[in-house]
């Protein structure tokens, strides 16, 4: 498949899991987004669905923690670092790049670059022996993942020589297709029940 | 956790389950989405083709357990992490909590693992003094309520959002939302805390991936992530089965797995955690690592010719998903911790003899979990199996011994049916059903009306109706089946008209014939089912006849596959049976893919009908197509019913077993049959005729229901 048949893939695929998926020019552009996206959301995403739900003591004091507009992003490349920076600081919005046990209760975006896609599934492919890059991914109330058009491949069975290469050492990665979910209430569908409520992957077309 | 000591104690336990009116509305929504779901997942995949693969993969790593777990070992122990191989669930348990004292844990979360429920780990690690949260929502939700999972993959799926709502009240000391949405949002905010102050996590593993001592886990709601990354102690518990040699062996059950458990093509998170990685808060600045591998029976299992396929199993929960029984009474009491047509195999492996001897019985033998199952287990034949074993090991009670003893000995079993015809007049009231029969017999079983025996057997009939063919150019062999011979030769005499009416079919009823035998491998009796197989091998001659036909679906599907099964260490019968089995074929097929008969041969006015599938004709034999096309020949309008191959409940001597089971599937059927519109039914099974006009006959609805040879031969022009 040619890369703009697999980005046509993985668009569908993933939008049948309820992640959001823009096509980006430039990683300003992404950047942009990423500052955007972070002003334009509720304070506390959990809000759209009850934070006025009574909680008990301990959950109450971890809600608590969580008062500016975070932006994380670790291990990002310098050209992005500097073009999200620009657009934060214009928009009021604080970022970090570590420290991310200090925000368990929670961060608005957790940025991240994929280390590929799977057209397949919809599914974008994050490595993180970097403790920081695996929480931004985790704790995020949005978790928006950078994917270059090129790091596309057809199926799970492509990536495979680059996984077991992965695994020849200490690694964590994952396959992360749509936001968090469950339904073991009922078997109701709800997005976010520990992850992310939001998954939103900006391709990056090639140049 | 179904815990009955006694089948009768069993049964009111089941009882008590099918008055559970929101669990079977839940299971029964479920099992009808489920097959819509399952269906467009693997719409552009082709599901047998990768079952098999899977099958043949996971086969080839059972047979080397041990070597695989040295090479698991190597190398995750070279990326630092420390891997254990535990006997017993005990050991496995002690393990744990001495990993967790070592590492001076208080505060632990945990993330799905049915390894863990096996070895009741939390029982045994809060005795220790830990604080054990589970963290996947519905193992959370009972763990709260001190009960365990009711589905391998939705543990929760018998609760009503008010019980969650109730649950969610109580833990939080505030009065919860009746709203899914916000529940599961407390329920995010509450756990958030557990995992923030937790030193140790535990999850399970889908994987262990020997060539990189990588371990796998799929997850959707991303707790599994936060409990491998958050504590600085983590444990993995995985029966010593997940281990597989290659990423690619992995990456294949993920193309399957969420497909077959909920319809999903992946789920939201698949992690490959290899070796330790950076953790802040641990001392050594990397995460303290183990993974423990749990025996308990499983490399046993593995030098077990015919059960080592269990160890295929990837924990879809699908068995569940498609079984009338499970969908009937849910997990607790359709498994111990195990569930599912699995279950009821695992339990006696992992939990024991007394666990699963109740259990095993109650299994209708009708393959849908056969049929579905991700790594092509065949459940059916191993529960069967597991219930031979178990009576083996405890002695057969009485009456099953007794039956084993009268159909091994056709003369006396004959006797006895002829004698019935003679006795049963003051019951019938000249009905052709059994209309007054002494209370201890009829104990439960009023929902349907059964069948008086027929005042002549067909094979007393046989010489005067049999075809004289001068110039034949097809033999063949009629297997009758008990029913048909004693009960309704009425279904063998259409058939035989049907043959007749092609030219050059020599047709024969060998007298020595008898029962099949599945009843006795319904009933653990394996030893007489193997006599009684050899009687009929005897009986009928397969090398004089081109084919033997048989109008019963169960006889057919047993004489094809389970003959072969009796004889497998027995190389000399084994080849007798596999010739046996190769000229086996059910009526619908014969004729009309042997006899080739067409529309031409029919006459007569249309009429709707609607086919009821038997389990042993559809998924047993694989035949769909033959006795719907055959109706569609004779001029008939074919109206299918909702949930036409879904039993009707008889499963042979279950409907005895179990009779409150068996009403409760027959209702559904009858329902389906008549929101059809049609009033008449065919189909390829005496049996499942003998329960669905018996329970047309009960409630008193005019319904006609007949073999597809009765409709054919009524149909067939005179010549």
């Amino acid at each position: 498949m040619t890369t703009p048949n697999l980005v046509e893939k993985l668009t569908a695929k993933a939008g049948l899991v309820s992640a959001t998926v823009r096509c980006v020019a430039s990683m300003d552009e992404a950047m942009a987004y990423v500052a955007d996206v972070c002003v334009g959301k509720e304070a506390c995403q959990i809000l759209a669905s009850g934070c006025d739900a009574p909680l008990s003591g301990t959950a109450e004091a971890l809600c608590e923690t969580k008062q500016d507009k975070i932006i994380c992003a670790p291990e990002m490349p310098d050209e992005a670092m500097a073009a999200l920076s620009a657009h934060c600081a214009e928009r009021g919005v604080k970022l970090i790049t570590s420290g991310m046990r200090a925000h368990l209760g929670g961060i608005d975006i957790g940025l991240t670059m994929a280390a590929a896609g799977i057209a397949e599934t919809g599914t974008v492919v994050i490595r993180s022996l970097n403790e920081e890059v695996r929480l931004a991914s985790m704790i995020a109330e949005i978790h928006i993942a950078v994917l270059p058009a090129r790091a596309i491949v057809a199926d799970s069975y492509a990536l495979e020589p680059r996984l077991v290469e992965w695994m020849g050492q200490p690694d964590f990665t994952a396959f992360v297709t749509g936001p968090s979910r469950t339904a073991d209430i009922e078997r109701v569908l709800a997005l976010g029940v520990h992850g992310p409520l939001e998954l939103h992957i900006l391709i990056l077309e090639d140049k | 956790m179904q815990d009955a000591t006694t089948l009768k104690e069993y049964r009111k336990q089941l009882r008590e389950a099918l008055e559970n009116d929101f669990q079977r509305q839940a299971l029964d929504n479920f099992a009808v989405a489920y097959r819509t779901s399952r269906a467009n997942a693997f719409a552009d995949i082709d599901a047998p083709e990768l079952i098999a693969e899977i099958a043949a993969a996971k086969d080839e790593s059972i047979g080397r357990l041990e070597e695989l777990f040295q090479e698991f070992k190597r190398h995750a122990e070279a990326a630092g992490t420390k891997v254990h191989l535990a006997a017993t669930a005990h050991e496995a348990n002690e393990i744990i909590a001495r990993i967790g004292k070592e590492n001076n844990v208080k505060t632990i979360v945990k993330s799905k693992s049915m390894t863990a429920e096996e070895t009741h780990l939390n029982d045994h690690l809060e005795a220790q003094g830990f604080e054990v949260t589970e963290t996947d929502l519905g193992e959370w939700i009972i763990q709260l309520r001190h009960e365990g999972p009711t589905h391998m993959v939705m543990p929760a799926i018998h609760l009503s959002r008010y019980q969650v709502a109730d649950l969610f009240s109580e833990v939080t000391h505030k009065q919860q939302d009746v709203d899914i949405q916000k529940l599961v949002k407390v329920a995010r905010r509450e756990l958030r805390p557990k995992f923030c102050q937790a030193d140790m996590g535990i999850s399970g593993a889908n994987f262990a991936i020997a060539a990189t001592g990588t371990i796998g886990l799929i997850t959707n709601e991303g707790n599994g992530r936060l409990t491998t990354t958050l504590p600085r102690v983590h444990v993995a518990l995985a029966g010593v089965d997940k281990l597989m040699p290659t990423l690619h062996d992995a990456l294949r059950i993920i193309r399957c797995l969420p497909k077959n458990a909920t319809g999903q093509a992946i789920t939201s998170y698949v992690t490959w955690i290899t070796g330790t990685v950076p953790c802040e808060p641990s001392p050594r600045g990397t995460k303290v690592k183990h993974v423990v591998f749990l025996d308990n029976g499983r490399l046993a299992m593995a030098r077990d010719p015919e059960f080592k396929q269990v160890l295929r199993c990837i924990r879809c929960g699908a068995c569940a998903n498609v079984c009338p029984i499970y969908r009937l009474v849910g997990g607790h009491k359709y498994g111990h911790v195990y569930i599912g047509a699995i279950g009821l195999v695992a339990t006696y492996f992992f939990h024991g003899r007394e666990k699963a001897k109740n259990l095993v019985q109650n299994c209708l033998n009708c393959g849908a979990c056969k049929a579905v199952c991700a790594a092509g287990i065949d459940l059916p034949t191993l529960i069967k199996e597991v219930h031979a074993r178990i009576q083996d090991e405890e002695g057969h009670p009485l009456y099953s011994t007794a039956v084993g003893q009268v159909l091994k000995n056709r003369k006396l079993f004959h006797t006895m049916l002829k004698s019935a015809r003679l006795l049963q007049k003051p019951i019938t009231g000249g009905t052709p059903y059994l209309r007054h029969l002494p209370m201890f017999l009829f104990k439960d079983q009023d929902f349907r009306a059964l069948p008086a025996v027929a005042d002549e057997a067909f094979r007393d009939k046989w010489e005067r109706i049999k075809p004289r063919v001068a110039d034949a150019k097809l033999k063949v062999a009629l297997f009758s089946g008990c029913v048909q011979d004693f009960v309704y030769p009425e279904q063998m005499e259409a058939a035989v008209a049907v043959i007749a009416s092609k030219p050059g079919v020599a047709m024969e009823y060998p007298m020595g014939q008898s029962c099949c035998g599945l009843p006795l491998q319904m009933m653990g009796e394996k030893q007489a089912g193997r006599e009684l197989a050899a009687h009929n091998m005897n009986a009928i001659d397969a090398q004089d006849f081109d084919y033997i036909v048989t109008m019963c679906a169960s006889c057919a599907s047993y004489l094809k596959h389970g003959y072969k099964r009796l004889f497998a260490d027995d190389p000399a019968m084994a080849y007798k049976a596999a010739q046996f089995a190769h000229r086996v074929i059910d009526f619908s097929s014969f004729v009309r893919d042997v006899l080739g008969i067409t529309d031409e041969s029919f006459t007569g006015p249309s009429k709707k009908v609607t086919y009821h599938a038997p389990c042993h004709l559809c998924r047993g034999l694989g035949v769909t197509e033959a006795p719907r096309a055959l109706l569609g020949e004779a001029g008939l309008e074919y109206v299918p019913a909702t949930e036409e191959d879904v039993c009707c409940g008889f499963g042979g001597t279950f409907s005895v077993k179990f009779p409150e089971l068996s009403k409760e599937l027959l209702g559904k059927k009858l329902a389906n049959l008549k929101a059809t519109g049609a009033t008449a039914m065919a189909t390829d099974c005496p049996g499942c005729i003998m329960q669905i006009r018996g329970g047309f006959e009960a409630e008193k609805t005019p319904f006609e229901v007949r073999h597809v040879a009765e409709y054919l031969a009524e149909r067939l022009k005179r010549k």
